[in-house]
């Protein structure tokens, strides 16, 4: 079988910098091709030369599309050829319908006026192709960002499209959407589509490609024929970190102490429609020294819990007791939070976390001040002192504390955030999806991380959706499923089918009352 | 934690020192070949004694006022009333001692509290009610202006008490003996001050080398103090030689002084820049945001009304007309300051070159006789230039 494509001795430079050396890269028709590597490793960098973003002539090598050599002048060129990409950050209009969104540059039209009927008929086309069942009509507001994934899949599916690239689909789904968009994926195949798949999921990788290769430091450092060979996980980690990572999840030595956040009777509304109870009277508990796991899909409920202690920062009609260190305090605010010793770091650290265009340094003290300001007169040289001192402590990969935060790679952000909240000096910190979209060296730091703040006594939750993590890193599971708590485990004794299961049996229970009382009511 | 050890190279080169710098300097050089050009275009009239006092006493408002807007702008807000709340002040001023003969003081004081109560009603809407602050304050604007006439009734009205014209057009007292036209006591603050500059930013700078923290070049430190101490010295040598410092002088280099300081080096300021530069990561890093977005419209108000002041005292008559306008000039010194629209970034001293340069151009444009038609269009081409020359130097 003849390659679809084929990039040849691919190599990229940025003013001295190499971002891609000598890449040799195939797809076939009808084949997911998965392309793996740390962050910085030349993804990108390789599906933009690919795509036109970067035109002919500023690489060096060669692009085989279908059989000729292409030289793309820009994106339009690829398009035309039926290579699309859908990036990362969704492109989405929030404000117009899923029909207005497919169809925003090229819609079906007659004398330029735009013909309703057609852009209906053939949106529901589009959506029954993805499995999408919404109305054309519904805003892309309304939608979840799984959803909102689809609606740019059938976006590009309205163009010819021969090629799609997938720039991390899934990295803000929960699973249950991640496996109809990688059910998706395996749809095209069928359809004779080439897929490239960029993503940090390794079990998701491994579940649907067809072909892997590894790129590190720009460079093509492994491919792997999935059907002529079993996936190995650790070989994959292997060569993209080029580090024998015996274990992903570095060890722990656990000591439990007391308990040192209580939460009882929980009960949250929600904001914009107060009469939707969206934590129902939970009950919740961390022990100094232990780390433990908040599992769940996405909208059961769990950064809207941790929010709601974090000062009431989420949610209206809030009710239930805190208890820190045996003490029952009120937390009515986020800097009374702060002061009693809770620390939250956010799910979403580029709208909530950081300020990207300040430098590290403002931003790791911006929520403890008062420490290097007496008098609330910032003393600049106890600030830099602090914020190197953790910049050295965390690793921060940086020029120096004054680099702004927005120019740093995802995990280093990350670690910005995570000083900031250090510096606070918590008794509990609250992190949600601490590793999402962040590559695996700066993943297996953010762990060890965890593990310190553990040590040193401080109660440590954890919200992520990639179950394989909690597992890795839980001394205690707690599932949240619609609202409340459906199953708590040991770390020992906890798998992804029992979590699993403890989700899906809620549902199913959810349903039944409802059955039930309506049984009820007929005599 | 991994063994592996992290070394970044620490060495931060001359040239992109340099370039940094220039980012920051840009535009007090720009400030400085603008007077260049209309200091000879003009035939040395620019920088005449007379002129150059002019220059500072017509420009002074609009400084006062930038002070307040750069706040403003910073948190991601605009205020479109200011203009408009000059003029009400000015003209509740000429009231309160013309018409009621109040007391200046009292008078005085009684007109920065309600610019307060004018910027805390504006605040409360936009800081607690999320209403856009550019609907707020154009609602304000036209409140404000038609108070203004509502209390004048159209009319103008004056003169002020003379100690009240004192606080624009009047000069410090002169304490010493006098030598022929140059007042020494204003010489004696210039040089004062140009010696407390430079004292200031050695000690810094040894502060600094003493923590180990890299340092500018001493060539450039050197250079730049030189400069800086020069400068100082031949503006008050100038002004010295008229009538000496005029009080407003003073007035605006301690303002421009003190908020200084608190952008660069309070918590206060720190967070408020934190608010424009990402307004629900500052929150959840627990900063009330909604109250300093308010105490910002409230600082405005009270500057406004300071600006309302000075100008009507200049004027000594408060007139149904003042403070029209006004509001675009404070905004765009702001903007040609190196403000961002988007909130989160501006300097004190960006701000007080931009008044400048639009004070220079006005003044300047004057002399050579440019209609007031090509000086708006002259003048609206520099805002646009100079924030496209901002925009451009960011995205590289």
């Amino acid at each position: 079988m003849t390659a679809m494509l084929e990039m040849q001795n691919v190599s990229k430079s940025f003013a001295g910098v190499q971002a891609l050396r000598d890449v040799n890269f195939s797809v076939q028709a009808g084949q997911i091709h998965a392309l793996v590597g740390e962050n910085g490793a030349g993804k990108s960098t390789l599906m933009k030369v690919l795509s036109g973003v970067y035109p002919a002539g500023s690489y060096e090598g060669t692009i085989v599309f279908e059989g000729e050599e292409r030289r793309f002048r820009d994106i339009n060129d690829s398009e035309a050829l039926g290579i699309i990409i859908i990036h990362q950050e969704l492109a989405l209009i929030p404000l117009m319908s899923i029909a207005e969104n497919i169809f925003l540059s090229h819609p079906p039209s007659k004398f330029g006026v735009i013909d309703r009927d057609e852009v209906y008929r053939r949106t529901r086309e589009l959506l029954a192709q993805v499995g999408l069942r919404e109305s054309p009509d519904t805003l892309i507001t309304d939608l979840g960002v799984g959803k909102q994934q689809l609606v740019e899949i059938a976006k590009a599916l309205s163009k010819r499209v021969r090629m799609l690239i997938l720039d991390e689909p899934t990295a803000s789904l929960n699973e249950a959407d991640s496996a109809a968009l990688l059910e998706r994926l395996m749809a095209f195949r069928e359809q004779g589509i080439g897929s490239i798949l960029i993503s940090h999921k390794l079990n998701e990788v491994a579940k649907v490609a067809d072909h892997i290769t590894v790129l590190r430091d720009g460079r093509t450092v492994d491919s792997i024929d999935c059907r002529a060979e079993p996936i190995q996980e650790d070989r994959i980690i292997r060569s993209m970190v080029n580090r024998d990572m015996a274990h992903r999840f570095p060890e722990r030595s656990v000591t439990i102490g007391e308990p040192v956040l209580d939460v009882a009777n929980w009960s949250v509304y929600h904001p914009i429609h107060p009469e939707r109870q969206v934590i129902k009277n939970v009950n919740f508990g961390v022990r100094r020294g232990e780390v433990v796991g908040i599992a769940g899909l996405m909208g059961a409920g769990r950064t809207e819990f941790a929010m709601s202690l974090f000062g009431r920062s989420w949610g209206t009609n809030i009710s239930g007791s805190i208890k820190l260190e045996g003490r029952e305090i009120a937390l009515p605010s986020v800097a009374a939070a702060i002061d009693a010793g809770l620390a939250y770091v956010t799910e979403d650290r580029k709208q909530l976390g950081l300020i990207l265009a300040d430098d590290v340094r403002k931003n790791i003290t911006l929520a403890s001040l008062d420490q290097v300001a007496p008098g609330r007169v910032i003393d600049d040289i106890a600030e830099l002192k602090v914020a190197s001192d953790y910049r050295n402590r965390m690793r921060i990969r940086c020029s120096d504390v004054y680099q702004e935060t927005g120019q740093l790679s995802g995990g280093n952000q990350q670690k910005v955030v995570l000083s900031k909240w250090l510096m606070t000096d918590p008794k509990v910190l609250i992190l949600d999806e601490p590793t999402r979209g962040i590559d695996v060296g700066a993943k297996y730091e953010i762990y060890c991380i965890i593990n310190e703040l553990a040590e040193a006594g401080r109660g440590v939750v954890v919200i992520s959706s990639e179950m394989p993590e909690l597992l890795g890193i839980c001394d205690r599971i707690c599932v949240m499923n619609d609202g409340a708590f459906v199953g708590e485990f040991k770390g020992a004794e906890a798998t992804q089918e029992k979590i699993m299961r403890a989700i899906m049996r809620n549902e199913r229970s959810n349903s039944v009352p409802e059955a039930a009382e309506m049984g009820g009511s007929q005599p | 934690m991994t063994d592996k050890t992290v070394s970044l190279p620490e060495e931060r080169r001359h040239g992109s020192f340099i370039k940094n710098n220039l980012r920051n300097y840009g535009m007090l050089i720009s400030l400085i070949a603008i007077m260049l050009f209309f200091q000879v275009m003009t035939g040395g009239t620019l920088l005449q004694p007379l002129n150059l006092t002019n220059l500072v006493l017509q420009n002074s408002y609009i400084v006062i006022m930038a002070l307040g807007m750069l706040l403003v702008i910073v948190t991601g807000h605009i205020d479109l009333s200011v203009g408009s709340v000059a003029g009400f002040i000015g003209a509740v001023a000429a009231l309160l001692m013309v018409t009621y003969k109040v007391d200046y003081t009292l008078a005085f004081i009684a007109c920065l509290a309600l610019g307060a109560a004018i910027g805390a009603a504006q605040g409360y809407w936009v800081a607690y009610f999320k209403i856009p602050s550019f609907i707020v304050t154009l609602a304000g604007m036209l409140v404000f202006k038609g108070l203004a006439l509502a209390v004048l009734q159209g009319q103008s009205l004056g003169p002020f008490p003379p100690t009240f014209q004192k606080l624009s057009s009047g000069f410090i007292p002169e304490l010493l003996p006098e030598a022929g036209t140059l007042h020494p006591t204003s010489m004696l603050i210039g040089a004062v001050l140009a010696l407390g500059l430079v004292y200031a930013s050695a000690k810094g700078r040894s502060r600094e080398q003493s923590h180990g923290i890299e340092v500018e070049p001493y060539a450039f430190f050197l250079g730049k103090s030189i400069l800086l101490a020069c400068a100082v010295l031949y503006f008050t040598y100038l002004i010295a030689s008229h009538r000496g410092l005029p009080n407003v002088l003073v007035i605006m280099t301690a303002l421009i002084a003190l908020y200084g300081f608190v952008t660069r080096r309070t918590v206060i300021g720190r967070q408020i820049y934190a608010v424009g530069g990402n307004a629900k990561a500052a929150s959840l890093s627990g900063i009330k945001t909604e109250r300093l977005t308010f105490l910002t419209f409230v600082n405005m108000g009270v500057l406004a009304a300071l600006a309302g002041l000075v100008f009507a005292a200049r004027l000594n008559t408060a007139t149904p007309k003042a403070g029209l306008g006004f509001e675009l000039d404070v905004i765009a010194a702001c903007f040609i300051g190196g403000a961002s629209a988007y909130g989160g970034v501006g300097r004190v001293g960006g701000a007080v070159v931009g008044a400048m340069i639009m004070g220079v151009m006005n003044n300047g444009m004057s002399i050579l006789g440019i209609g007031i038609d090509y000086q708006q269009v002259i003048k609206g081409l520099v805002l646009l230039g100079a924030v496209c020359i901002d925009v451009y130097n960011q995205r590289r």
